[in-house]
């Protein structure tokens, strides 16, 4: 169950500046520990990597592991030479990737 | 509702009183010999209401008993989130004072619009009502203007549901309404506020109700003003357990700031992102109820002072203040709260006005929530007075993965506590 990121980071950006960014994925983070009610273990269904690049460069990518709770937040930054477009992706173990792509100008 | 200020008030009210009214007011102002002492007690809440039973009850008639009350049906604000889930009908938590009445409590109801300190009197419309000892359980009112863009006029398509009634009823309307894939955003309040965990399981009722009708792809998104929640592990727990990618709480970090709200919209503003939803819950941040803050009962935080040893006023001896209005330390704003505090007050107030012996002030709450069906948690405590505030003496709370028979348990203990407040208050 998922929906789409929000992501916010700034639209405009001076050369060489320094930049937060935030992104929240909907997802329920299921850890493959917890039991249903007849007592079978529910499958382990975690966004299990999330990366992000610009203009094609990578800029992070982390591993995420069952411990995270549901709904992954991610608050990072970055500095910016020149205008572009920074290309988010979340990839979750049942195969499915949702990706998202923000602009921004430095001027 | 007539909007006099103390001082005005005081103002008019002399004035009539020399020009007309000096014989009608002469025996009380000489002292009658005969004359029981009088109480006055403004609200009929699980403060209000007890405080005047209890009084009442073990005077045995030495003490007149007065509550002014508005609301002639009262809805219980505690058990509304447990008719919101569907679980009980609003009738079931709606009561009538046609008891407290019968046991020799003068009912008046009407609203409250002033009260003269200085003469020991509350004016009810035109209605001068003298006491001796007065106890203040308004209950809490909204700041609106704590999420901008909300009104009280915006609450009735952005149902803030907070004070018992019309507008829970409104809020059961709408989430009944609500078909597969809907949004719901609930904003919570700030610290402090009434029921503490009221909030969460206001969240956990609405999943149960969208769980109940298999809307799997609706959500939830929660904003919160606070970093950290009552029984935050137990909720976060048993949102997963019962209804896994359902429920998104955001803390401030997460949503970077919640700018405001649009009720022609019904949009969500935040830092992180607008959101466009079917059903808006907000609930404001809160103050004692507006009588107490016109009488220059409240501090600068909206609630009002009291003395832990006995729940009087530190702005005035006469008047003692019970429940969400007062300032109680350690203790959340609950029913259980209000209703072990007016115990304490009532035993104080007897002390006073009819020499009975009083002890020392104990206090106890404990505050229920259910996640889900049969799947109840609890917090609570023991307090007493301490260091100038009421202080927890013992405290306990349910734990994470705790069998089920334990909380099917909390869940029938805490129909047995409504049960019973709800016979304190209304007999």
């Amino acid at each position: 169950m998922t929906t789409q990121p929000r992501i916010r980071i700034p639209k405009f950006a001076k050369k060489g500046e320094v930049i937060q960014i935030r992104t929240l994925m909907s997802h329920v983070m299921e850890s493959g520990q917890r039991k249903d009610a007849s007592g079978k273990v529910i499958p382990r269904n975690i966004i299990n990597r999330f990366s992000c690049s610009f203009n094609g460069r990578p800029v992070l990518a982390c591993q995420i592991e069952p411990a995270i709770a549901a709904n992954p937040y991610f608050e990072f930054s970055a500095r910016v030479e020149e205008s572009g477009t920074f290309q988010f992706t979340w990839a979750a173990d049942d195969g499915s990737v949702i990706s998202a792509s923000e602009k921004i100008v430095v001027r | 509702m007539t909007d006099l200020t103390r001082r005005k008030f005081t103002g008019l009210a002399s004035a009539s009183l020399a020009a007309a009214a000096t014989p009608l007011f002469a025996p009380a102002v000489l002292g009658q010999a005969k004359a029981k002492p009088k109480l006055v007690v403004l609200g009929g809440g699980p403060g209000g209401a007890t405080v005047a039973r209890y009084v009442n009850r073990e005077a045995a008639g030495a003490i007149e008993v007065t509550m002014i009350e508005p609301i002639r049906q009262f809805t219980t604000c505690f058990f509304s989130n447990i008719y919101v889930g569907g679980y009980r009908s609003l009738q079931s938590i709606t009561h009538s004072y046609d008891k407290v009445r019968k046991e020799g409590v003068r009912i008046v109801a009407e609203r409250a619009s002033a009260i003269d300190r200085d003469k020991k009197q509350v004016m009810v419309g035109k209605q001068v009502i003298p006491y001796d000892r007065l106890v203040i359980a308004p209950g809490i009112d909204l700041k609106w203007d704590s999420v901008p863009g909300y009104s009280e006029a915006a609450s009735q398509t952005m149902p803030h549901a907070w004070k018992p009634g019309a507008q829970t009823q409104l809020l059961v309307k709408r989430l009944n309404a609500l078909n597969d894939g809907a949004l719901i955003v609930m904003i919570a309040p700030p610290n402090p506020y009434r029921c503490p965990p009221g909030p969460y399981e206001r969240v956990s009722m609405f999943a149960h109700v969208l769980k109940a009708k298999g809307h799997r792809k609706s959500k939830i998104v929660v904003l919160d003003p606070k970093p950290n929640f009552s029984k935050q592990a137990l909720f976060v727990e048993g949102w997963q357990k019962h209804y896994p990618g359902m429920v998104e709480w955001q803390d401030p970090k997460v949503h970077g700031g919640i700018k405001g709200v649009n009720p022609k919209t019904n949009e969500v503003m935040t830092d992180l992102a607008n959101y466009k939803a079917q059903l808006v819950n907000v609930i404001p941040a809160q103050t004692a109820g507006q009588i107490a803050l016109k009488a220059d009962l409240a501090d600068k935080s909206g609630f009002c002072p009291i003395d832990p040893a006995n729940m009087r006023s530190k702005m005035d001896a006469n008047i003692y203040v019970v429940g969400d209005a007062c300032i109680p330390g350690e203790m959340p704003k609950s029913a259980f709260s209000a209703n072990s505090q007016a115990k304490v007050a009532a035993m104080m107030i007897r002390g006073e006005l009819a020499g009975a012996k009083t002890f020392p002030a104990r206090y106890s709450n404990t505050c229920w929530s259910l996640i889900e069906t049969d799947d109840n948690v609890k917090i609570g405590g023991a307090y007493e007075a301490q260091d100038g505030i009421i202080k927890a003496s013992s405290t306990f709370v349910s734990k994470p993965g705790e069998p089920a028979d334990i909380r099917k348990q909390n869940y029938r203990e805490s129909i047995d506590w409504y049960n019973g407040i709800v016979a304190d208050m209304f007999g």
